[in-house]
C-alpha cells in the first residue's frame, strides 16, 4: 500500500529539481498565508461577496489585471530562465527538458494567459465607460468568461508541479504532441488549460460585440464611438470567428490522446499538416486579435495627450476592418517550408505584405495626430511615442519575412523571434502598458508615480532593443529557435550574451513597476476630478473609481469625443449643468454560479489530464447542474433606489 | 523634460555599439549573408531588396517621429502651430495609403517572381541525395551511389543536388544556410529542394523544427567537393564502410544522438518505405514541394532485400 | 400615480430590451458555431480517403438507419416550428404539447444513433480505426452532442413555462431553443450529404 502511494505521488508530483522544490515551497506557504490572511482579518465574506460573486465589469477587469501581472511575472521568470541558459555556449543551467518545458509554457503564457486577459481588463474596464453603459450586454456571462479563464489558467500553471509541463512548443505541433512523441500528461494540461480558458474568451468576444452594437448611450452613432470601442469591435469579431478553430482543433488532439484517433498522427492516416493549418488558421488572427486593441488604446493617448482630434477617424476605422479581414487570408506564412507549392505561397505572400498597408496607414495618422497639436509627455504618451519606431520597425521585418522565399532562410530561426518579440513587445506590451497607465486613475483613484514609472520606462525600452536586435543577426548566423544550448565553435556567444543583458534590463523594467504601483498606492496623486488628464471620451465625465452603477443619468451624445464637447459645451454655458431627474437604476445581481462552475470545470480538465473518467465526468456533471440552476434563476436583477444613487453621488462629490 | 532626451541619446549610443559589434563579429559567421550557391543567393537579394524597400517607409516614419515629438511638444512659448480640430486632410492620406501600396506592389511583384523561379533548378539535377530526418540525427541516402551516411553530407560542387527530404520522427526541417534555406521534413512525405554549392567547402547545416529533447544537436555538415573527389568519397565508401541492414536502420531510428556514420550499402528502397509506412500514399498530392517535385515512386514492401 | 406608471413602463422595457438583447447573443453564438461545425467538416473532407485499411464509407454506412434519422430529425425541426407558432397564440398546452412532441424525436434521433455507433465498434470500426472513422466518429458525434444537450434545455424549458407559464423570458427561451433546434437540422443537412450520401455513393 505504501509503496503503492509512494509510486503514485512520485510520478504526481514533479520531483527531482530544486526550482521546483523551490516553486512547491512557495505555493504551499503562499497559500497558507492568503488563508490564515483572510481568516485573521475575517475576510471571506468579503472576498466571496465584492470579488468570487461580483458580475461588475470593473471589478472583473480588475481581477483579470491581476492574474494577467501574475502571469506575465510567471512568464517572464521562464524568459530570464531561458536567457540564463543561453548567455553562454554549453551552459549547464538547464536540461534540455527543463528548457523545452520552459519554452512552451513561456510561450502559451504569454499569449494566452498574459496578453489575453490584460486585453480583457482593458476591455471590462473601458468599453461599458467609453460608450455610456451601466455594464456589459451579459454581466453573469461576464463572469463566467473570467472564472472560465482564471481556472483555465490554473490548471495550465499547476503542471509545473503536479505531472508535469507540456514541452512540445506554444502551438503544439503534432506528432510531436500526440501520445507517441509526448506520452506525459502535459501536453494534456496544455488542451485543458487553453480550451477552458478558451470557451471564456469566445464568451467575451460575443459578450463585447453585443455590448458595443446595442448598449451605446443614446446618439452616439457607430461612427462617432471612440477608436478603442472601434478596436474591441474589430477584436471581438476575429475572436468569433477564429476561437472555434482554436477549440475544434484541441478537441482534435484531445480525440487523439484520449480516445486514441487519428488526426494527426504518423499512423492510422492522420496527417499532421491538417493540425498545422488549422492551428495557424486561429494563431495567425489570434495575433492580430491583441494587436487590434493595444491601436485602439495609442489612438486614444495620442489624441488626448496631443489635445488634438484623431487624425482620418474613418481611415482609421476602415484600415482596422481591412486588417481584421485580411487577417484570416494569411495564416499559410507560419508554413511557406511545408511545400504547399508556388502558387499558394505566392497568394499568401502577398496577403500578407498586404495587412502591412493598412497598418502602415495607421502609423501615419497617429503621426499627424501629434502633427500640429501640444504633445504633453505623461508616461502613457512615453509608452505610445516608444511604440510607433518599434512598431515600425517590427512590421518591416515582418513584411521580410512575407517574402516567401527569403523566408525559407528566415523561417525558425531567431530572426523570426525577433520579429514577433518586437511587435508583441513593442506593439501588444506596450499598448496594454499604455492602456494601463492611462486608465488606471479611473480604475484606481490615483495615478502612477512618474518618476518610477521612467525608471520602467527606459529599462524596459533599453532592455527591448539591447535583448532583441542581437537576434536578429543571430537569425542571419543561422541559429534556430528552441535549441537548448549551441558550441563555441558557431560564434553565437558575444550576441546571446548581449541579449540576455537586455532581457535582464526589462525584468529590472518589471520590477520598478511593481515597486511604483506599490509606492503609488500610498503617494499617487489622487485624482478627485475624474478626469485627470483633460480627457475626450465618456470615461472621464464619470468619478474615478466609477461608483458601481457607472452614469448615475446616462449621457446624450451628440458626436465623436463626446465628453469633450459636452465640456466645452458647459464653458460656454457657464458651469451650471441643467438639473436632472434621476430614475432607479436597474442592475444585475452577483452570482456565485460562474465561480462554483468554473471550478467544476477545473474538476473535468483535471480529470482529463489524468484520465480519471469518474472525475472528468464528476465535473462535467457539476458543469451542467450550473447550467441548469442558472436556467432556473429568475430573480438575476434588482433596482437602486434614487436615494442611494443620491447619496452616492453626494459622497463622490457631484451634485445631481 | 530634458532627461527623456538624454535618455534617448544613451540609447542611441548603445545601438550603435551594437552595430560595432555586429559588424565586428563579422568574420564567416552570417551565413545567411554569404549565400554560396544560387539559391541562397537568390534569397539573399530579395532580403536585401526587402530591407531597403521597408527602410524606405521605416527610416522616414522614425524621423517623422521625433521631429514632431520635438517640434510640438507642449512648453511655454512653443510657436508651432496649433490646430487642436485639423484631423482630416484628403491629399495627405492619399499619400500614405499611396506610398505603402506602391511599396508593396513592387516587392509583390519580385516575391511572386521568385516564389515561382526558384523551383526550377537552372540545368538538371546532376545527383540525388535522400534526407530522412530522425530522433536526433540525420540520415542521407545516395540513391544513384547506392551509399548512406548520418549526419553529414558530401556532395559534387558546382552542380545542382537534388535532396529528397522526408521524416521517420515528428517534423523537422532540412536547412544548410549558405546553400539555400529550408524545408520542412515530414513522415509521410517527399518534398524536394534542390541546391547547389558553387565551391568546394563545407557548409553547416541544422534541423531548424523542434523535435524534442536532442533537437539541439542535429546539426550537420555539407561537404562540398569536386566532382572526382566526390566519386573517389564515394568509391571509398563502397569498399570500406560498414553496410547498413534494416534492423541496423530500425537501430539508427531509435531516439538517440549518433556520431558521424557512413553505409556501404542500405536496404533497397528504404527512403521509400520510410515515406510509406508514415502515410505516403495519403499524401501524395501534397509532395510536389516546389511546384516542381514528381511523386515518389511507390515501393512494394515485400520487395525489399539488401543490396550489395 | 403618473410617476409610479412610467416606472413600471421603465421596468418592462428593460425586460423587454434584455431579452432582445439575449437573442442576439444567441444568434451569434450559433455562428461560432457554424464555425465550429465548419472546421469539422473541413478536417472531415481531408481525411475522408484516409482509410488506413480499415473500413470505408460505403462498407459501414447503413442506408436505412440514417434515412431513418433524417426524417426523425427533420420532422422535430417541423414541430419545433409548431410549437413557436402556439406560442405567438398563447396557448401554453398546445406549446408545451409540441415542444414534447419535439424531445421524443430527438431522443428517438440519439437512440437511432447510438445505435448505429455501436453496431458500427461491435464491427471492429472504432475511432481508432482509421484517421477516416475517427474524422466519422467526432462530427457526427459532436452533432448527436449538440442534440442530446438541446434535449436536456429543452426539458428544463417546459418545467419552466410549466411554473411561470408564457412571458418575456420564457418565451426569448422558448424561441431559442428552436433556433438551435433548426441549427442543428441544418447541419444534420450538410452531414447528411457529406458523409452519408457522399460516403455511400
Ligand atoms: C506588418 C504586419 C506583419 C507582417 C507582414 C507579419 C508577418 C509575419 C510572418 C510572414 C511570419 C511568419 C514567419 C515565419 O514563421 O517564418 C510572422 C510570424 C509571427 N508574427 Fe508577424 N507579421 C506582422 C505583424 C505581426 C503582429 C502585429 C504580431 C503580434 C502582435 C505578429 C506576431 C507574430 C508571431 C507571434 C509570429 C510567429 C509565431 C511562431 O512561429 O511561433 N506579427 N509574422
Ligand atoms: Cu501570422
Amino acid at each position: 500500500m505504501w509503496e503503492k502511494i509512494k509510486d503514485f505521488a512520485s510520478t504526481f508530483f514533479v520531483t527531482g529539481d530544486p526550482l521546483i522544490y523551490g516553486a512547491d515551497v512557495a505555493i504551499v506557504l503562499t497559500t497558507f498565508a492568503i488563508i490564515f490572511v483572510l481568516t485573521y482579518y475575517k475576510k471571506w465574506g468579503w472576498l466571496w461577496r465584492e470579488w468570487l460573486t461580483t458580475v461588475d465589469h470593473k471589478k472583473i477587469g480588475i481581477m483579470y489585471l491581476i492574474a494577467s501581472l501574475l502571469m506575465l511575472f510567471r512568464g517572464g521568470v521562464d524568459a530570464l530562465l531561458m536567457r540564463l541558459q543561453l548567455a553562454l555556449p554549453e551552459m549547464h543551467f538547464l536540461h534540455s527538458e527543463h528548457y523545452n518545458a520552459i519554452f512552451t509554457t513561456h510561450g502559451t503564457i504569454m499569449i494566452l494567459f498574459m496578453a489575453m486577459p490584460m486585453m480583457f481588463a482593458l476591455f471590462n474596464i473601458v468599453v461599458p465607460l467609453q460608450i455610456g453603459a451601466r455594464d456589459v450586454a451579459y454581466p453573469f456571462l461576464n463572469a463566467l468568461s473570467f472564472w472560465l479563464f482564471f481556472f483555465g489558467a490554473l490548471l495550465f500553471n499547476i503542471s509545473f508541479v503536479i505531472g508535469g509541463s507540456p514541452d512540445s512548443g506554444w502551438l503544439a505541433y503534432p506528432p510531436l504532441s500526440e501520445l507517441s512523441h509526448s506520452p506525459g500528461v502535459g501536453q494534456n494540461f496544455y488542451i485543458w488549460g487553453i480550451q477552458i480558458s478558451g470557451i471564456g474568451s469566445l464568451a467575451t468576444g460575443i459578450n463585447f460585440l453585443v455590448t458595443i452594437l446595442k448598449m451605446r448611450a443614446p446618439g452616439m452613432k457607430l461612427m462617432d464611438m471612440p477608436m478603442f470601442t472601434w478596436s474591441v469591435l474589430a477584436t471581438c469579431i476575429l475572436i468569433i470567428f477564429a476561437f472555434p478553430i482554436l477549440t475544434v482543433t484541441l478537441g482534435l488532439l484531445f480525440v487523439d490522446r484520449f480516445f486514441g484517433g487519428h488526426f494527426f498522427t504518423m499512423d492510422g492516416g492522420g496527417n499532421p499538416m491538417m493540425y498545422v493549418n488549422l492551428i495557424w488558421m486561429w494563431g495567425h488572427p489570434e495575433v492580430y486579435i491583441v494587436i487590434l486593441p493595444a491601436f485602439g488604446i495609442f489612438s486614444e493617448i495620442v489624441s488626448t495627450f496631443s489635445r488634438k482630434k484623431i487624425f482620418g477617424y474613418k481611415s482609421m476605422v476602415f484600415a482596422m476592418m481591412i486588417i481584421s479581414v485580411l487577417a484570416f487570408f494569411t495564416w499559410v506564412h507560419h508554413f511557406f517550408t511545408m511545400g504547399a507549392g508556388a502558387d499558394v505561397n505566392a497568394f499568401f505572400a502577398v496577403t500578407t505584405m498586404a495587412i502591412a498597408i493598412p497598418t502602415g496607414v495607421k502609423v501615419f495618422n497617429w503621426l499627424f495626430t501629434m502633427f500640429r497639436g501640444r504633445i504633453q509627455l505623461k508616461q502613457p504618451m512615453l509608452w505610445t511615442l516608444a511604440f510607433i519606431p518599434c512598431f515600425a520597425v517590427g512590421g518591416a521585418t515582418g513584411v521580410m519575412l512575407a517574402v516567401a522565399p527569403a523566408d525559407y532562410q528566415y523561417h525558425n530561426s531567431y530572426f523570426l523571434i525577433a520579429h514577433f518579440h518586437q511587435v508583441l513587445i513593442g506593439g501588444v506590451v506596450f499598448g496594454y502598458l499604455a492602456g494601463i497607465y492611462y486608465w488606471w486613475p479611473k480604475m484606481f483613484g490615483f495615478k502612477l508615480d512618474e518618476r518610477l514609472g521612467k525608471w520602467g520606462f527606459w529599462l524596459w525600452n533599453i532592455g527591448f532593443y539591447v535583448c532583441f536586435m542581437p537576434q536578429y543577426a543571430l537569425g542571419f548566423m543561422g541559429m534556430t529557435r528552441r535549441v537548448y544550448t549551441y558550441g563555441w565553435d558557431l560564434g553565437w556567444a558575444p550576441l546571446n550574451f548581449t541579449s540576455t543583458v537586455g532581457a535582464f534590463l526589462m525584468g529590472a523594467g518589471f520590477v520598478f513597476q511593481i515597486w511604483q504601483i506599490a509606492y503609488s498606492i500610498k503617494h499617487g496623486e489622487r485624482d478627485r476630478t475624474g478626469d485627470p488628464w483633460n480627457g475626450r471620451t465618456l470615461e472621464w465625465s464619470i468619478p474615478s473609481p466609477a461608483p458601481h452603477y457607472n452614469f448615475a443619468v446616462i449621457p446624450q451624445v451628440k458626436g465623436p469625443d463626446a465628453w469633450w464637447e459636452m465640456k466645452k459645451e458647459m464653458q460656454q454655458d457657464g458651469t451650471k449643468k441643467k438639473p436632472v431627474q434621476l430614475k432607479p437604476i436597474h442592475m444585475p445581481k452577483n452570482s456565485g454560479i460562474p465561480f462554483i462552475m468554473s471550478v467544476f470545470w477545473f474538476i473535468a480538465g483535471f480529470g482529463f489530464t489524468f484520465s480519471w473518467v469518474w472525475m472528468a465526468v464528476f465535473g462535467l456533471i457539476g458543469v451542467g447542474i450550473c447550467l441548469l440552476a442558472r436556467s432556473f434563476q429568475y430573480d438575476t436583477d434588482y433596482y437602486i433606489p434614487v436615494k442611494e444613487i443620491e447619496r452616492t453621488e453626494k459622497a463622490l462629490g457631484r451634485a445631481v | 523634460m530634458r532627461k527623456p532626451r538624454l535618455l534617448r541619446c544613451i540609447q542611441l549610443i548603445i545601438m550603435a555599439a551594437f552595430a560595432i559589434i555586429v559588424l565586428a563579429g563579422c568574420e564567416n559567421q552570417f551565413l545567411v549573408l554569404e549565400p554560396r550557391g544560387p539559391v541562397a543567393e537568390t534569397q539573399y537579394q530579395l532580403i536585401v531588396v526587402s530591407a531597403i524597400l521597408c527602410a524606405i517607409v521605416v527610416i522616414p516614419v522614425i524621423i517623422l517621429t521625433v521631429f514632431v515629438v520635438y517640434r510640438y511638444r507642449d512648453r511655454p512659448g512653443n510657436k508651432a502651430p496649433y490646430k487642436p480640430e485639423w484631423a482630416h486632410n484628403t491629399l495627405l492620406e492619399v499619400v500614405w495609403w499611396g506610398i505603402p501600396v506602391v511599396i508593396i506592389a513592387l516587392l509583390g511583384f519580385y516575391t511572386v517572381k521568385a516564389t515561382f523561379a526558384l523551383p526550377k533548378p537552372p540545368a538538371p539535377t546532376a545527383i540525388k541525395v535522400q534526407v530522412t530526418s530522425l530522433d536526433w540525427k540525420w540520415l542521407f541516402i545516395y540513391p544513384e551511389q547506392k551509399i548512406a551516411t548520418v549526419n553529414y553530407a558530401p556532395i559534387p560542387a558546382g552542380v545542382p543536388v537534388q535532396f529528397e527530404v522526408t521524416s521517420d520522427a515528428p517534423m523537422n526541417s532540412f536547412w544548410v544556410p549558405q546553400l539555400g534555406g529550408q524545408v520542412y521534413t515530414m513522415p509521410g512525405m517527399a518534398m524536394r529542394l534542390w541546391l547547389q554549392a558553387d565551391q568546394p567547402g563545407e557548409y553547416f547545416g541544422q534541423g531548424a523544427n523542434f523535435t524534442g529533447k536532442g533537437f539541439a544537436h542535429m546539426q550537420f555538415k555539407v561537404v562540398a567537393k569536386s566532382q572526382a573527389e566526390f566519386d573517389k568519397w564515394a568509391n571509398q565508401i563502397k569498399k570500406t564502410a560498414p553496410e547498413l541492414t534494416m534492423d541496423g536502420y530500425r537501430n539508427l531510428a531509435k531516439p538517440g544522438l549518433a556520431d558521424v556514420m557512413s553505409f556501404s550499402s542500405y536496404p533497397e528502397g528504404l527512403f521509400e518505405y520510410i515515406v510509406n509506412k508514415n502515410g505516403g500514399p495519403n499524401h501524395k498530392h501534397h509532395s510536389n514541394n516546389h511546384g516542381t517535385g514528381h511523386e515518389t515512386e511507390k515501393h512494394d514492401m515485400s520487395g525489399m532485400h539488401k543490396h550489395h | 400615480m403618473e410617476h409610479a406608471a412610467s416606472h413600471h413602463k421603465h421596468h418592462h422595457d428593460d425586460h423587454h430590451d434584455q431579452e432582445s438583447l439575449k437573442t442576439l447573443g444567441f444568434w451569434i453564438f450559433l455562428v461560432t458555431d457554424c464555425i465550429l461545425f465548419g472546421t469539422l467538416f473541413a478536417t472531415y473532407v481531408v481525411l475522408r480517403t484516409n482509410t488506413a485499411g480499415g473500413p470505408v464509407g460505403k462498407e459501414i454506412f447503413d442506408v436505412a438507419g440514417f434515412v431513418a434519422e433524417t426524417f426523425i430529425l427533420l420532422t422535430s425541426s417541423f414541430t419545433s416550428g409548431l410549437a413557436v407558432l402556439a406560442m405567438h397564440k398563447g396557448k401554453i398546452k398546445e406549446l408545451i404539447t409540441w415542444l414534447i412532441v419535439t424531445a421524443l424525436l430527438g431522443l428517438a434521433f440519439i437512440g437511432l444513433e447510438i445505435n448505429e455507433f455501436y453496431h458500427m465498434v461491435m464491427e471492429g470500426a472504432t475511432i481508432s480505426t482509421s484517421a477516416f472513422l475517427s474524422a466519422f466518429f467526432t462530427l457526427v458525434g459532436t452533432h448527436g452532442l449538440h442534440v442530446s444537450f438541446g434535449l436536456i434545455w429543452m426539458i428544463a424549458i417546459m418545467i419552466q413555462l410549466g411554473r411561470h407559464g408564457i412571458n418575456p423570458v420564457t418565451s426569448r427561451k422558448v424561441y431559442n431553443i428552436c433556433l438551435y433546434w433548426h441549427f442543428l437540422d441544418v447541419v444534420w443537412i450538410f452531414l447528411f450529404t457529406v458523409v452519408y450520401l457522399m460516403g455511400v455513393m
